[in-house]
């Protein structure tokens, strides 16, 4: 069984942080043990035996109360500074030539967007060793932009627009969480970093090279799209959900606000997802943004087959 | 609190997201407000307080009575909230989610939250006036065991910072109610704001729960190495010291919610400084072993897990003061390990040492010692294998409050869940026993640990309705052990 012990070092901000954190394991291992240990010793050594008259001595030791207390204060400020040192380094900010990217956070969704226009939803694909800013605010309530790989977290507030930037040192994918509790679907509002070569970028934005989501690599489901795409978020059929139901809608016949029928065909529920705008049932808002060059052909056509049997 | 690990394992089946939601915002309230926060001060401390001063009460019986009710009316409350759908906004209500977003009984429960604190305001309030001027002739502050002294620095925070929580919760309650924008950006509010004035109680609060915790350590510690604490003095004040340091910490909960640098560095270096009188305290409680006579009874085997959890836990904080680890590891299961090893490691473990050490002077009657020592043992062993799992998996990256996560961390979460079971099964257990001894127990003797102190040596077993028979006259230092008490259990 593969039980994993430390995350994966993926960008030039980790390092520093996993020395500073295993230098104070250690430490604090040291300390932890060391101290119980002398209670035990201590405990052992001074245990009562019956007989032996041990008459106890009142104990008072300024020295060594003094070489206590500034001990603990000269290690503390060494750690102080360290940590806030490499603080330092993340908070100088994104370098000039960073690559701008726009991430909106809402209930339960990161809907991000690339400089060139490009969007895409949870996921999020850069570059390698060219550092990223990305540029974050919220919809709705507070939530936590969280890469673990790269050791970086920021809060996303609405009504601000907070920064996080990193630069990614190694090519793979890794989770993105929300880490601030956000309401009922908080666990589901999660993603994957796709960390590319320049050249599979720039394929990539332009439309070249298939987006490889949450599940990039293993063979893709019309289901495991529907979560990871963030489509489950509004169409999750529970209670206080934005969009309709899905559950056997498929090939009964709606009606718009004009009083216009239509049949929810194949067709339909392809332009539902291409260009929500278009046919809007009666009593829905029009919330829905288009999907339009996020989900490659074969993507659309998985969809449509899940929502067809739903 | 065990079931609520057992739905955290199973990737989500169990129970639905809301449901799970819920559960842990309960188990955050319930736990936090109805149980850490009064559980020492509210039970021993209202107790013993008074005898160890000397006196035949609290200074106000009456306030003390109308905080019992107050606290059961939030309790009902809270109850009530439960009952028709319960809560999911956290038990840290963050705005804008409370306000305008979460569609459960935030009302109630929140409503609930305020009345406990009003009741936690009044204790603190009785105690200190208590401690002030109802002290018998000869006790001096200096004579005072620690346990009162830390009841004074708990008391010290429940009435400067518990005001501030009610104001937030009112306010909280006000936006829902009014839609006035406070902290709500839509309308002009700012949600960070009310980080801060929530952080700047409840931060304190953890205080509450673990000063009293250091009290009783310190009694059982002294009776059991028949020493006088060691450096009495400097324990006394490090109480004072960090119920005083404690109120200008809480920005640490908050270096990524995109407060300013310098603020993180000022917030990180005074929460480092909180640990320098945790440590003097430690030090101290160790060199009392120190040419002691030491025996192992139940209170002491308690008090030994106490020092082992409240390590680990104090100096896990370090981890998350320092700025450069926090930005990983806030708002992960790292952080969960580590409040529950100081809330539950230190606070619990010291909660029971200090109903074993007292319960046969409370209820005049004894529980077999073997169970005593059994408990402490199961408890700790349970309690590492839960929590030790979840440093891991904080530091691999697993954000707290998540209702399912990925397929590799499961390894991890049973084992946290096997140590939950072990854990709920010490604690039934040690109801069990305590029951038990209350209708079947020995009768238990004056004196049973041989302890110095006007509980131990001047009241009856159990205490008289006045505690004592004329007013009882101290003429020595506090903790006066010779080395040759003899234990009568």
């Amino acid at each position: 069984m593969n039980i994993p012990i430390s995350p994966e070092q993926a960008s030039s901000f980790a390092f520093s942080v996993d020395l500073y954190f295993y230098m104070l394991v250690v430490l604090c291992s040291v300390l932890t043990i060391g101290i119980f240990m002398t209670m035990v010793f201590l405990a052992i050594k001074f245990r009562k035996i019956e007989g032996e008259d041990r008459p106890s001595v009142p104990l008072e030791n300024m020295a060594l109360e003094i070489t206590w207390t500034v001990i603990p204060f000269v290690i503390l400020l060494g750690l102080f500074f360290w940590s806030t040192y490499i603080y330092g380094y993340y908070l100088k900010g994104a370098p000039e030539e960073s690559l701008q990217i726009d991430v909106i956070g809402k209930q339960w969704m990161w809907k991000v967007q690339h400089p060139n226009g490009k969007r895409e939803v949870n996921d999020l694909h850069v570059p390698v060793n060219v550092p990223i800013k990305l540029s974050m605010t919220s919809q709705d309530v507070l939530h936590d932009y969280f890469i673990p790989a790269f050791r970086v977290k920021q809060d996303v507030v609405p009504g601000r627009v907070t920064e996080l930037w990193f630069e990614p040192t190694k090519k793979g994918q890794y989770h993105i969480f929300c880490a601030e509790y956000c309401g009922t679907e908080h666990s589901y509002m999660k993603g994957t970093v796709t960390v590319l070569s320049h050249e599979d970028y720039e394929r990539w934005l332009s439309g070249a090279l298939p987006s490889s989501g949450a599940n990039g690599g293993v063979v893709m489901t019309g289901e495991k799209l529907f979560k990871s795409k963030g489509c489950v978020t509004c169409h999750s059929g529970l209670k206080g959900a934005q969009g309709p139901d899905l559950t056997g809608l498929f090939g009964t016949e709606g009606m718009t606000a004009e009083g216009e029928s239509f049949m929810r065909d194949e067709d339909y529920i392809r332009e539902s997802i291409l260009q929500p705008q278009v046919l809007i049932v009666d009593g829905f808002t029009p919330l829905m943004q288009s999907f339009e060059g996020q989900l490659s052909a074969e993507e659309v056509n998985l969809l449509v087959d899940y929502v067809k049997n739903k | 609190m065990l079931f609520r690990i057992e739905l955290a394992t199973a990737e989500g089946e169990i129970f639905d997201a809301d449901m799970y939601n819920k559960f842990f915002t309960l188990h955050g309230v319930i736990m936090i407000f109805f149980f850490l926060i009064p559980s020492i001060p509210a039970t021993l401390g209202n107790f013993f307080l008074p005898i160890m001063l000397g006196a035949k009460d609290l200074a106000f019986p009456k306030i003390n009575l109308l905080s019992y009710y107050v606290y059961m009316g939030a309790g009902i409350t809270a109850l009530l909230a439960l009952g028709t759908g319960g809560v999911d906004t956290g038990w840290t209500f963050y705005a804008p989610l409370s306000t305008q977003y979460a569609n459960s009984q935030v009302f109630l429960t929140a409503l609930a939250g305020f009345l406990a604190g009003f009741s936690s305001i009044l204790t603190g309030l009785n105690f200190i006036a208590t401690i002030h001027k109802m002290r018998a002739p000869g006790l001096t502050w200096f004579r005072l065991p620690l346990f009162v002294w830390a009841h004074y620095a708990t008391g010290l925070i429940m009435m400067l910072g518990t005001p501030v929580v009610a104001i937030t919760l009112f306010l909280v309650l006000f936006e829902r109610a009014t839609g006035i924008g406070i902290f709500d950006p839509a309308m002009g509010g700012d949600p960070v704001l009310f980080q801060h004035m929530f952080w700047y109680y409840s931060h304190p609060a953890v205080y509450i729960m673990i000063l009293p915790g250091f009290g009783v350590i310190s009694e059982v510690i002294g009776c059991f190495s028949r020493n006088r604490v060691f450096g009495y003095e400097f324990i006394a004040f490090s109480s004072l010291a960090i119920a005083i340091l404690g109120f200008f910490v809480w920005g640490h909960h908050m270096y990524v919610s995109g407060q300013s640098f310098f603020t993180g560095v000022i917030f990180s270096f005074l929460t480092m400084m909180v640990a320098v009188p945790s440590a003097i305290k430690v030090f101290n409680w160790t060199a009392t072993l120190w040419g002691g006579n030491v025996s192992f009874e139940s209170p002491m085997i308690w008090a030994f897990g106490f020092m082992g959890l409240f390590l680990v836990g104090g100096l896990t904080g370090i981890f998350l003061a320092s700025m450069g680890a926090d930005v990983h590891l806030h708002d992960t299961y790292f952080v969960v390990a580590h409040f529950h090893y100081v809330m539950v490691g230190g606070m619990v473990m010291a909660f029971f040492c200090g109903v074993h050490f007292w319960w046969p002077k409370m209820t005049g009657k004894m529980y077999p010692e073997w169970c005593g020592k059994l408990s402490a043992l199961l408890v700790f062993a349970g309690f590492n294998a839960t929590f030790f799992p979840q440093f891991i998996l904080g530091w691999v990256g697993m954000p707290r409050r998540y209702h399912s996560y990925p397929e590799e961390w499961e390894a991890l979460n049973v084992l946290s869940t096997a140590g939950a079971m072990l854990l709920g099964s010490a604690f039934t257990f040690i109801i069990v026993y305590l029951v038990w001894s209350m209708f079947w127990g020995k009768d238990a003797k004056f004196n049973t640990w041989g302890a110095r102190g006007l509980e131990w040596e001047k009241c009856a077993t159990p205490p008289d309705p006045h505690n004592f028979h004329g007013v009882p006259v101290v003429t020595e230092e506090a903790y006066a052990y010779t080395g040759k008490e003899s234990v009568d259990v």
